[in-house]
């Protein structure tokens, strides 16, 4: 430890104001507060001294997300050893599978090496690509504008990769890293000072940008040239598969036996970390008990999902039945594509949402609604979370600024009458 | 009337005036810096929309339309070339009238609107909103709905675009970017979200 601190502290002076590498401060701090505890504390006397800072904050996100990322690894590799199970071995083609025969794994869908390392090599080089690109773009401004290189991106570089499907291109990745990024956070300033969720930006300008790689429809785990040869690899997601004209709550449920529990547990297509609703709800406790996330907003977010999916499920029974997504009754929304990851870790951004503490419940409640509305009745798009989300972020400032005036004039009445 | 709260959440969201079709933009960018102000032009917006539309509508039905003069004993007559000059003659006016009545029998609300009023006059979205009443041939009540409903649309935008637009006070945007340009970033960012509606098909 010493020796690290020695190490660190030796070459300050040149990172400092007036040194040779002043300009390249920003990575000596990153590096620094990462390994220790920043020494600096806050000047003055008026606040409340705490343990928790930025760093921490975002660590602990992170933290939050090791389930779903274990999930995304596993699941992705079970997915594709699942559909790679009915082909012969030595047609494949790519250096996924020459590393898998390098290292002498096959594909056996039941072992749980097989489908770790598999996954892996699928969400590493999106999670690498992420980083990199992401990475720089943030480095280059810290240096350029002088703030600090955080963990807040961090958080968008662990996020953004959960968000994708497996097959996407790696351009893609750094295109749309790059813009969540960029115009995302740090036109506005950087960590704190955006408006929209980095990490969705960068989802959503993909998903407008190159809707053909990204929509619900896609999951093809298996390397390109042989989709040629083979077909009926690229498996619908069970939210497509509800969406389809003659689909509906019995065409999900056909799908396997038990697929609901299946669905609850994560061993179903999607995109990478967001299947497991199981993991996501490990995720959300953590941050709950360390009070990093709002139980207001991940609660209200599941009131007005299962308010509004009732609303159309009773409207199904009653005989509108030309959609057949409002056949599926809540306890289905609940597990179906990224309704948990979402409200977990995306709606509970602290920078993008509401900061009332009523305005945390009419923000939430308005992303359980549009959600369930964008993924059932808009048929262009077969899932909402992440544009529900975005659209209250969007409205998230007006709300809060209703709440607050709201209190102001509810006090200064309570004030004129108190005289 | 099912049909109509669909015509009411189409206008509004989906084929949002400020977000879908840029419709506005000038006082859309200009009156965002506060949200009190922000919403009192939209509801000057709101009104002024849901009484031009219908107005025209009648204009459009019983006089430019062809065939309309029938009445008259004029079948052949087909004036509808007269029809931008007549819409915004009629928003003018109307937006004139609006005014002396405010000032007249509502002097606070004419207060709040202040100059917003006269100024929405060369709005746009108001002009907008009767040249697709014409082009959707719609009906009397229809074209009543659709004023409210994207007249609606445009006060949420400007009063959630003036929200952010305070929030970013705290924002550190380069000093290129300060002003319109992050303004029009923001903007941009707004309509990609609000395509979340776009492709929802409301019969």
């Amino acid at each position: 430890m010493k020796f690290l601190r020695n190490l660190l502290d030796k070459p300050k002076g040149l990172f400092e104001k007036g040194g040779k590498l002043e300009k390249l401060y920003p990575f000596y701090e990153a590096g620094d507060t990462f390994l220790f505890t920043p020494g600096e504390v806050t000047e003055g006397c008026s606040h409340v001294r705490d343990g928790i800072d930025l760093k921490r904050t975002m660590i602990t996100v992170v933290m939050a997300l090791t389930p779903c990322i274990l999930m995304a690894l596993y699941n992705t590799g079970l997915q594709a050893n699942l559909a790679l199970a009915k082909i012969d071995p030595s047609l494949l083609v790519g250096w996924r599978y020459d590393v898998l025969a390098a290292l002498g794994i096959g594909y056996d869908a039941s072992s749980i090496v097989a489908n770790m390392v598999h996954g892996a090599l699928y969400f590493f080089p999106v999670f690498i690509v992420c980083n990199m690109v992401g990475g720089l773009w943030e480095s280059l401004f810290a240096v350029v504008r002088k703030h600090e290189i955080n963990e807040g991106f961090l958080v968008t570089g662990m996020l953004f990769p959960l968000i994708l499907p497996a097959n996407i291109p790696l351009w893609q990745v750094a295109v749309g890293i790059s813009f969540g990024v960029v115009i995302g956070k740090e036109v506005f300033g950087g960590t704190g000072k955006n408006i929209l969720n980095p990490a969705l930006t960068a989802r959503v300008f993909l998903f407008f940008a190159y809707p053909m790689q990204i929509t619900g429809e896609i999951w093809v785990p298996v390397e390109s040239a042989l989709l040629a040869t083979i077909d009926g690899y690229s498996g619908a997601t069970a939210l497509a598969v509800a969406a389809a004209p003659n689909g509906g709550l019995a065409a999900v449920q056909g799908l396997s036996d038990g697929y609901w529990m299946q669905a609850f547990l994560g061993f179903i297509p999607g995109s990478m970390g967001e299947t497991s609703t199981l993991a996501c709800l490990f995720g959300a406790g953590f941050l709950i008990m360390t009070g990093i996330g709002s139980w207001r907003i991940m609660l209200s977010t599941a009131i007005g999902m299962f308010v509004t999916s009732f609303a159309f499920n009773a409207m199904y029974n009653a005989g509108i039945t030309t959609n057949p997504m409002f056949s599926l009754t809540p306890q289905w929304h609940f597990v179906l594509g990224s309704f948990a990851f979402a409200t977990v870790f995306m709606a509970t951004d602290p920078v993008s949402a509401s900061m009332t503490t009523t305005g945390k419940w009419i923000y939430g409640f308005g992303i359980g609604c549009i959600g369930i509305i964008v993924r059932s009745a808009n048929p262009a798009y077969p899932e909402g979370w992440m544009l529900a989300i975005l659209f209250m972020n969007v409205f998230a400032p007006l709300i809060d600024y209703f709440v607050m005036t709201a209190n102001i004039r509810r006090r200064t009445r309570k004030y004129e009458l108190a005289q | 009337m099912e049909y109509y709260i669909n015509l009411f959440i189409m206008s509004a969201f989906v084929e949002n005036m400020a977000l879908a079709f840029f419709l506005g933009m000038c006082t859309f960018l200009a009156v965002s810096k506060k949200v009190d102000t922000a919403i009192g032009l939209g509801f000057a917006v709101i009104i002024v929309q849901a009484i031009t539309i219908p107005v025209n509508n009648l204009l459009y039905q019983y006089i430019l339309k062809e065939g309309a003069l029938t009445w008259a004993g004029l079948p052949e007559a087909d004036l509808s070339y007269l029809g931008l000059i007549s819409y915004i003659g009629v928003i003018a006016a109307m937006v004139q009238i609006l005014e002396m009545t405010l000032d007249k029998y509502f002097p606070k609300l004419y207060n709040a609107l202040g100059i917003f009023l006269p100024l929405i006059t060369v709005n746009c979205a108001i002009l907008g909103g009767s040249l697709f009443m014409v082009q959707r041939d719609y009906n009397f009540t229809e074209s009543v709905v659709y004023g409210f409903g994207s007249g609606f649309g445009w006060a949420l935008a400007i009063a959630a675009l003036a929200a952010i637009r305070e929030k970013m006070k705290y924002s550190d945007v380069p000093v290129g970017l300060r002003g319109l340009g992050i303004t029009f970033i923001v903007v941009g960012l707004m309509s990609i979200v609000f395509m979340a509606f776009s492709g929802i098909k409301l019969s």
